[in-house]
């Protein structure tokens, strides 16, 4: 008797466990894979908060496919080996739908295995090297062409610059960026003793000897620029010691690919005035779209003061149009929505209309735009159309003859057209 | 003398707990390795593999807390550069691994791994040479942190670096290695670190049966070094382990050359912790120079502190407990865990220094003593 | 700079209604031009004025310059009091009733500004202020046209200002040594006298005459180019040891109070760098305090975080680290238990991002020494405050009646709490002092790195290092460790790189520990022990 209720009462807890899955599928999940504590925690918060608000704002219009959107926030705390853990948590524990996340390459790096074992989906909004494609990812970000390469050819052309310095903390993203520009100014007839590439750790914070430095190469009578590609925290120190050394964007302009309003915001930019950064977007262009969404963001941070920058468009754009490919698809399954990503178009922020390539990259408009005293930035330069990104750069030699294209008869993130062979495929 | 008698009765107590640990271990380890394997997915009591994952590393960081309360708790050598033994050991796995991809990265470089072919490399750097090899990768896993332990001990210990000056020193090691592998031009693929393994002696990473293949080697793997740690420390030579922490200069006069068996603990420390990160690295996916950051090896230390230091059922429970609190708070209150884990480390420091082994030996002590006295009464 | 403007605005009202309509139809093309056709409309302008000009190029080149967009004349954009307002540029006669809406900004980039700044040296080589002057001959000396030479050389003869005079001279023998139409006796006269400048413009011309057709103009160049370079050498070391002493100057502040909580109490305080977090944080909340007084609020904030830090160290003694005396192993747990929640409280109250602190207007820019030797202001600032710091914390532990106890306490616990010494107080003020310290160096650090939760993190390894290298215990062993380690790092830092430099300051520690395990200066005596 007490054995048989025993066995009952299993069942039935098996039951009720089998049975909440298919109670929680009432929603659609959208994973938030942000680092909420550790180092990028000041990047990736604000990521974070634009997700939460595009769910909140689809919910409003009444979700996807007729169910409700629920996001599910996880913290993989800077850490790179807990963004694959958290990874696999969201897809296999929570079931997630769709993944929006990461900003390092690494984090990238290191969830993408788990991406494609488990055929997930991701959306990855920030700037990045290149040199990757993969079914299971969207590139929402900018890639090395939609933004290092316009702003070297606008110092070149409209600015007069003849030598340049290639500034960049030591990890991938500068890394393969300076070596795409070093390439790229030698095809265009600089010599190598015009460019001067230099790298600093994560973090640094004493810039003395390379500002001074930076001075020096400046003086030697060419137009000299500073393509900076300094990452996060080490910038502001950077460009405290600039204005103190009194290098001003006149003599020396300083053109920056991670430096946005946000970054700007911890910062009193008086010193500043002329330095440049260029991005595929800036919350001083004036658009009726862009001031809608910056009125929600403000609304949303309850915080007047609130800036917008060029990853959260990114995002916008990347939720925007993984709506739009769900209810074209009329599912969530990872592999038609994939399908039905591509030639998705949704408006910029910034005017004009994204399109998702074959590649999983968007093509986008270019912007350089200068900095002002009050924190913004002021176009000065953007290119006529848009700008597709490009999966594989043409200026690295291993890279050259690749190309990515997901659809019918290639499906491929990384076909050589030379062999006509398609290598390092996981799925 | 009464002090002594405590240690051997404490040692003895500690040596009472390896049997049902290892049962319960190798136990646990079988019975969520078969619940993966056999049962179907929505079964009740099915374990999914992110779970066989997670408690994968979970043991790797058990083995590793073992290896750090080897030198603190038995020898009173309070490193806080552990993670760098960790991360050799996982970086000699790594770049077997990552040889292992051969030409099916996304660059088709049947040599080179990709990061060095986007960085326009042209030939391997020669202490890439031969880790395509898995015995060698492994012996490499093991024999750079003993080297490296063995030369820093050697080092340190002979010139008598003690107490808070040793604990800097070894952060000072790691902060070192940090930043060295950071940097690009040493070879091991920077910030990025390496990744985006396929298999291992040809058996898919991405298998299930592999997964529970690693899980299940871990577990053997720390039952067979915990038996093995035991009995060293209950020997004779674990004796004079505890007699040199417990007063180093007697245990000099007295005649016995510390420093050496301080060295060769701290090789053998080492060695742990290097296997320990070999295991990882497969199970993780990655390795890279976040691993060496000083503030990992701090965390290494509380494991054992809040598990209990000087048993080595301590250091694992400790492991195993935070790592999972670790988990369990950054998915309920991703905005305040670190909240959580701070209150928990600093209420661990105060009210159990002895950890919760501590605990657990004062809740005894007290039954005992109530015990005792019933007859009385 | 507003206020300046309206100054300038004010002195040149008699000339203003002859100016303004002659400049009129310059100005309505300067409205509609595109920004890369409006170099030769200002030129324009710039011939057909003189110095009344001065406020409309000022005021273009803040980005201060808009226009009414229907009657497309011109307005300056002042900010008083946080009140925007319009104002004709040169009357500044106001226009109360434009807002926002009416009026557009007339866009600016490097180039105009680079001109623009050209412009105004120019017209200034007429002003009456002599520095004025020079500053404008030395801004024109990089853009040497025939036009400015012209202005110069009819200048020159007039000048009776010494300096004004120099550097006019100065342009002139640039221009001769350059002009190959000359003889060549002239122009290696010219290139003698510009072997005593440290000018940039200088030894770029030499540079391009050392490749001069003319063997003789060639072999004087390089003689000048040689005789400038020695003289830059030693600037540059000089340079270069400043560099280190500063580097040296924030370690020795971000240390010096880990020396006093670890060296003299042995409290392995892990959360010290968010005792220094703290004290930059207090300093963001007292300039948002008072926004209108950024020049003095570093008064109020060094102060305020030594109070906020110092209390919190108080606070973090009397209910955790009390408990733990004699286990200084186990501070460590506990401390890193502490600086995890207080990073979090602080993203919690103040948000993940980085917070602005203003540099004070007295501590921004540089002095200017010569032309290859300048100091950067905040860095000379933070030295002086760094030594200060040091001697006044000297003093507090040699003179007062708490330092006779600190001292007590840290040599011999019980001996001091058996002549009646309160050892539980002194533990606390002495946590306190040591927290509070580190609070002053995040008022400092404030000013040249980043606000923001991770402060503290970035510098609690270089503390501990600095702590250990001069010896725990001894206060002038972590002021020679920090200047040892700063100036060090620096000069390997050019030939190494930062990170190379770095990885060999911590193996030299690393190795320096083995040959004298206690440290430079190592504790004497059987407190060591």
């Amino acid at each position: 008797m007490k054995i048989k209720t025993l066995t009952s009462a299993i069942v039935l807890s098996g039951a009720t466990l089998i049975a909440l899955p298919s109670l929680a599928a009432e929603t659609i999940k959208v994973g938030v894979l942000h680092s909420l504590s550790g180092t990028m925690a000041i990047s990736e918060t604000t990521l974070k908060d634009t997700v939460l608000m595009m769910v909140d704002d689809q919910n409003k219009k009444g979700g996807l496919l007729g169910k409700k959107l629920e996001a599910i926030v996880v913290d993989p705390a800077s850490n790179w080996p807990l963004f694959a853990e958290k990874g696999r948590e969201l897809l296999t524990k929570d079931k997630v739908d769709v993944i929006f996340g990461s900003w390092t390459s690494v984090s990238r790096k290191s969830v993408l295995p788990v991406l494609e074992e488990l055929n997930g989906l991701m959306f990855y909004p920030v700037q990045y090297e290149g040199e990757e494609s993969s079914k299971n990812v969207f590139y929402t970000g900018a890639a090395p062409n939609q933004q290092a390469i316009p702003a070297v050819d606008y110092l070149m052309n409209d600015l007069g610059v003849e030598r340049f310095v290639l500034a960049g903390t030591d990890y991938v993203y500068p890394r393969t960026t300076n070596k795409i520009l070093e390439a790229y100014l030698k095809a265009k007839g600089v010599a190598a003793k015009d460019i001067m590439i230099n790298y600093t750790p994560f973090g640094h914070s004493d810039w003395q000897s390379i500002v001074s430095d930076v001075k020096k190469f400046g003086s030697e009578g060419k137009k000299t620029a500073v393509v900076s590609t300094i990452n996060g925290d080490a910038n502001i120190p950077f460009y405290k010691e600039l204005g103190n050394q009194g290098i001003s964007a006149e003599d020396i302009p300083v053109v920056a690919f991670s430096v946005g309003e946000e970054e700007l915001s911890g910062l009193d930019t008086k010193p500043l005035v002329g330095h440049l950064a260029a991005w595929n977007y800036f919350q001083s262009v004036e658009t009726p779209e862009n001031e809608a969404f910056i009125k929600a963001w403000k609304a949303y941070t309850k915080n007047p003061k609130r800036v917008t920058n060029d990853p959260m468009e990114a995002t916008y754009i990347g939720f925007k149009m993984w709506a739009n490919a769900v209810t074209q698809a009329g599912t969530t399954d990872v592999d038609a929505v994939e399908q039905a990503m591509i030639g998705q178009k949704t408006p910029n922020l910034t005017g004009g209309i994204a399109v998702m390539n074959k590649n999983h990259h968007l093509s986008k408009p270019v912007l350089i735009g200068e900095i002002q005293d009050n924190g913004q930035f002021e176009v000065v330069w953007e290119t006529d159309g848009v700008v597709a990104g490009d999966a594989w750069s043409d200026f690295l030699p291993g890279s050259k003859d690749l190309i990515s294209d997901w659809t019918a008869p290639i499906k491929c993130g990384n076909y050589n057209t030379k062999t006509k062979t398609c290598s390092g495929q996981n799925y | 003398m009464t002090r002594l008698m405590k240690y051997f009765s404490e040692g003895r107590t500690s040596g009472k707990h390896t049997l049902p640990f290892v049962v319960i271990l190798l136990g646990v380890t079988i019975l969520a390795s078969a619940a993966n394997l056999f049962l179907p997915a929505d079964s009740a009591l099915y374990v999914s593999t992110y779970t066989i994952t997670l408690l994968g590393k979970y043991l790797c960081y058990a083995m590793l807390a073992l290896a750090v309360d080897i030198i603190w708790g038995y020898c009173g050598i309070l490193s806080l550069g552990h993670g760098a033994f960790f991360a050799l050991g996982g970086y000699a796995m790594g770049m077997y691994l990552m040889r292992q991809i051969g030409d099916r990265g996304v660059y088709g470089n049947p040599l080179l791994p990709d990061f060095m072919v986007f960085l326009d490399w042209k030939e391997l750097p020669w202490f890439w040479l031969g880790m395509d090899q898995f015995w060698f990768a492994m012996l490499m896993a093991v024999l750079v942190p003993g080297v490296l332990a063995f030369v820093f001990g050697w080092l340190a210990f002979r010139s008598r670096v003690t107490g808070v000056y040793l604990s800097i020193m070894t952060q000072a090691l790691t902060y070192a290695l940090l930043l060295a592998f950071f940097r690009n031009e040493m070879g091991f693929g920077g910030n990025n670190g390496l990744t985006d393994f396929k298999e291992i002696l040809g058996f898919n990473l991405q298998a299930d049966s592999t997964r529970v293949a690693l899980f299940l080697i871990t577990a053997i793997l720390l039952a067979v070094i915990f038996v093995v740690s035991q009995k060293i420390l209950s020997s004779r030579l674990g004796k004079v382990v505890l007699a040199i922490r417990d007063s180093e200069s007697r245990s000099r006069f007295i005649g016995y050359r510390t420093d050496r068996y301080k060295v060769w603990l701290f090789v053998y420390s080492a060695v742990i912790a290097g296997i320990a990160g070999a295991l990882y690295v497969p199970q993780v996916g990655i390795i890279n120079p976040g691993e060496f950051s000083p503030i990992n090896s701090i965390e290494m230390v509380i494991w054992v502190a809040v598990g209990g230091r000087g048993t080595l059922i301590g250091a694992v429970i400790g492991a195993l407990l935070v790592n999972y609190a670790k988990t369990r708070f950054t998915a309920i209150m991703p905005d305040a865990w670190l909240f959580a884990l701070g209150a928990m480390f600093v209420l661990v420091t105060l009210y159990l220094p002895k950890g919760l082994m501590g605990l657990y030996g004062q809740l005894k002590a007290k039954r005992n003593t109530v015990m005792n006295k019933e007859p009385q009464a | 700079m507003a206020l300046c403007c309206c100054l300038f605005g004010l002195f040149s009202l008699p000339s203003f209604a002859v100016e303004s309509t002659s400049l009129d139809p310059l100005l309505a093309d300067l409205v509609d031009a595109k920004i890369s056709k409006m170099v030769p409309i200002l030129d324009k302008i710039e011939k057909a004025s003189d110095e009344t000009v001065l406020p409309l190029f000022r005021t273009l080149l803040n980005g201060d310059l808009y226009y009414i967009k229907s009657t497309k004349q011109v307005v300056g954009q002042f900010d008083t009091n946080g009140e925007t307002l319009y104002k004709d540029v040169f009357t500044g006669q106001a226009h109360p009733a434009l807002t926002k809406r009416d009026v557009k900004k007339i866009r600016v980039n490097n180039t105009l500004r680079g001109y623009l700044r050209n412009a105004i040296a120019r017209i200034q080589l007429t002003s009456k202020n002599s520095s004025v002057r020079e500053s404008a001959v030395r801004e024109l000396l990089s853009k040497l046209d025939d036009d400015t030479v012209d202005i110069l050389e009819r200048l020159y003869p007039h000048e009776t200002n010494k300096k004004v005079k120099q550097a006019m001279g100065l342009a002139l023998a640039m221009n001769t040594a350059s002009q190959t139409q000359l003889a060549v006796s002239n122009r290696i006269a010219a290139i003698d006298t510009l072997a005593d400048s440290l000018e940039n413009d200088v030894r770029n011309l030499l540079t391009t005459l050392s490749n001069d057709e003319n063997p003789a103009i060639q072999e004087a160049s390089k003689a000048a180019l040689d005789t400038i370079a020695q003289r830059a050498n030693r600037f540059a070391f000089v340079d270069q040891l400043f560099f280190g002493l500063s580097l040296g100057s924030v370690l020795l502040l971000a240390s010096i109070g880990l020396a006093i909580t670890f060296g003299v109490m042995g409290v392995i305080n892990m959360a010290h760098g968010e005792m220094i977090m703290l004290g930059a944080y207090t300093t963001y909340v007292v300039q948002l305090i008072m926004p209108n007084y950024i020049d003095y609020s570093i008064w109020v904030a060094i102060p305020a975080a030594f109070l906020v830090s110092g209390l919190m160290g108080v606070l973090i003694e009397r209910l955790v680290i009390r408990h733990l005396h004699g286990r200084p192993l186990e501070t460590l747990l506990a401390t890193f238990g502490i600086s995890l929640i207080l990073q979090q409280l602080v993203r919690t109250i103040f948000s993940p991002l980085n917070r602005q602190v203003s540099t004070p207007s007295w501590m921004s820019g540089s002095w200017e020494i010569n032309p290859v030797l300048s100091l950067t202001l905040n860095r000379l600032y933070i030295l002086a405050f760094a030594l200060l710091v040091f001697i006044a914390l000297v003093i507090i532990l040699k003179k007062t009646s708490l330092g006779l106890n600190v001292r007590a306490v840290s040599q011999n616990r019980n001996m001091a709490k058996a002549m009646g010494v309160k050892t539980n107080w002194v533990d606390a003020m002495t946590f306190g002092l040591g927290s509070g310290i580190a609070g002053i160096a995040g008022v400092a650090l404030s000013q040249l790195t980043n606000v923001g939760p991770n402060l503290g993190q970035a510098y609690i390894i270089d503390s501990f290092m600095v702590v250990v290298f001069g010896g725990v215990g001894n206060l002038l062993g972590t002021l020679v460790a920090a200047f040892t380690l700063g100036i060090a790092t620096k000069f390997l830092e050019p030939t190494t790189g930062a990170v190379l430099a770095a990885i060999l300051v911590l193996v030299f520690i690393i190795l320096f520990i083995q040959k004298r395990p206690k440290g430079l200066f190592p504790q004497k005596g059987r407190a060591a022990e």
